[in-house]
């Protein structure tokens, strides 16, 4: 019996896995074999990073303007396209619904594209303002959709309890359901509000000079394509954090989840 | 007062009042009572056009309303309404609710609002909650602040819609009372009802209605104590 015992290998008295050596040999070994060729693995040098931050205020402050310009004009076509959604009558019903099948149908891109390249036959805009008439056409659709959904989740007791009281249809739709359904659409707005900031990189494509222009634009001179997208990239989350930011303040001012009775 | 005539309402295929007359005299307290879906609902809030009847009229102090014309916001006025549900503004205080009538359709400015809804309020007993939210009040303390918002626009005629319904047992004596003092200061009231004890005590008139007709009607004991009909017969049977 000694003897069997005797014929283990060095491997099996020490106890040691074979399985497990070998992974890890193995994986020091792709260690190194990157390590050696590091600058064919990873060619870019964000070193530069710092030197070039400030080079994209301009565009961040192209980019933040027609982000905000564009929610402003989407929030009031929007308001009044979920108005008219919600309106008993059928001709502004039929209106709103027509608005938002087409544009929540079709791509901002091409939306972008008829305002600047199509009506450009018609009249020429500049692509500043084709960006911002864009961003608010495309997010009214979304932002009506938003105020109908909010309107018709007040109670309809509310609207009953006004009217009982000898409030008129419009001052009980301003008093008492519009200030509950705004509250109750904050949340979805800052959402949809941080989309439109990022969907206003589609603006680089008809000579907005913005984030992503701007990138596009250095990288052709100094040929650090990604070292600028993260650039750009730095400036986005910098700017959707700003924004949730304020909808968080806003909520809470506001008390979102206040009040209920 | 209220006068009800050949009222017909139904939902698509569901006939639910089938033909109702019925007159409410000045100061008379009606209490209506039957089993749920029988419409009693429905046929106090077609009194003040919440909802509107297919067929029939309603006409106040004799005159018939026309529920297409610009006077029904000048007749919802005349005739409060208190909800089962409360129906309070959860984003005003409660003096803000008892207010809001006051300022936006009698046009009262600030200060003459806010001294008529404090007195509301204080018929209600509730002048000291004027400056919370509803949130933070009970469900009687609600249903009284409701009934202290339809009192401020001074109506004629106040309509009760279950208002104890939604309430724990033991805050519903609270609104009982407050409605009780409405009645013995001589106001008009519709109240549709599962209260009984109140039925009884404080009716000049109760009648029952079951399936979209009126099956009887008449003085509490008689209802109570003496129905004619089967059906009412049955009714009561099954809730006292």
């Amino acid at each position: 019996m000694d003897s069997i015992k005797d014929k283990k290998s060095w491997f099996e008295k020490n106890k040691v896995n074979l399985g497990k050596a070998g992974s890890i040999a193995g994986f020091f070994l792709v260690i190194y074999v990157v390590w050696q060729n590091i600058n064919h693995y990873f060619p870019w040098n964000f070193g530069v990073i710092p030197e070039y931050l400030p080079l994209f205020r301009a565009g961040a402050l192209a980019t933040l303007e027609i982000t905000t310009l564009g929610i402003l004009f989407g929030l009031v076509l929007g308001i009044i396209i979920g108005l008219m959604r919600t309106s008993k009558i059928w001709i502004f019903d039929s209106l709103a619904r027509f608005y938002i099948f087409i544009i929540r149908g079709t791509p901002l891109l091409l939306q972008l594209f008829i305002i600047y390249y199509g009506l450009s036959s018609v009249v020429k805009i500049p692509g500043y303002p084709a960006a911002i008439i864009a961003l608010g056409i495309h997010n009214a659709a979304y932002i009506a959709e938003i105020f109908r959904g909010a309107i018709t989740s007040v109670d309809r007791g509310q609207r009953e309890a006004a009217l009982s009281i000898g409030m008129t249809s419009w001052q009980s739709m301003k008093r008492i359901i519009l200030p509950q359904a705004f509250k109750r659409a904050i949340p979805p707005l800052g959402n949809q509000f941080i989309i439109a900031l990022k969907d206003s990189s589609l603006a680089s494509t008809i000579a907005v000079s913005e984030l992503i222009l701007k990138s596009r634009q250095l990288a052709s001179s100094n040929f650090m394509m990604m070292e600028m997208l993260v650039v750009a990239g730095i400036y986005y989350l910098l700017l959707t954090s700003v924004f949730t930011y304020i909808v968080f303040k806003v909520e809470k001012k506001l008390g979102v989840s206040d009040h209920r009775v | 007062m209220i006068e009800i005539k050949g009222l017909y309402k139904s939902y698509g295929k569901v006939k639910v009042l089938k033909g109702i007359d019925l007159k409410v005299e000045e100061s008379e307290v009606v209490v209506i009572i039957g089993a749920s879906g029988s419409g009693k609902s429905t046929m106090l809030r077609c009194v003040n056009f919440l909802e509107k009847p297919q067929k029939g009229t309603i006409s106040i102090e004799g005159k018939v309303i026309d529920p297409k014309s610009k006077d029904l916001n000048f007749i919802r006025q005349e005739v409060g309404m208190v909800f089962q549900h409360f129906n309070l503004f959860p984003h005003m205080t409660v003096i803000g609710n008892v207010m809001e009538g006051l300022i936006q359709v009698k046009k009262y400015n600030y200060d003459e609002a806010e001294k008529e809804a404090l007195k509301m309020l204080e018929k209600v007993g509730l002048s000291d909650k004027a400056q919370v939210y509803p949130s933070v009040i009970s469900g009687g303390q609600k249903q009284r602040v409701a009934i202290a918002r339809a009192l401020a626009m001074h109506p004629k005629v106040m309509l009760f819609d279950e208002p104890t319904s939604a309430l724990d047992p033991e805050l519903v004596g609270g609104v009982l009372q407050v409605m009780k003092d409405l009645a013995n200061e001589g106001m008009t009231m519709m109240v549709v009802t599962h209260e009984m004890g109140f039925a009884r005590e404080v009716a000049d008139r109760v009648v029952f209605i079951d399936q979209g007709v009126i099956v009887e009607e008449g003085t509490p004991e008689e209802i109570f104590n003496n129905p004619k009909e089967e059906r009412t017969k049955e009714f009561l049977g099954q809730i006292l």
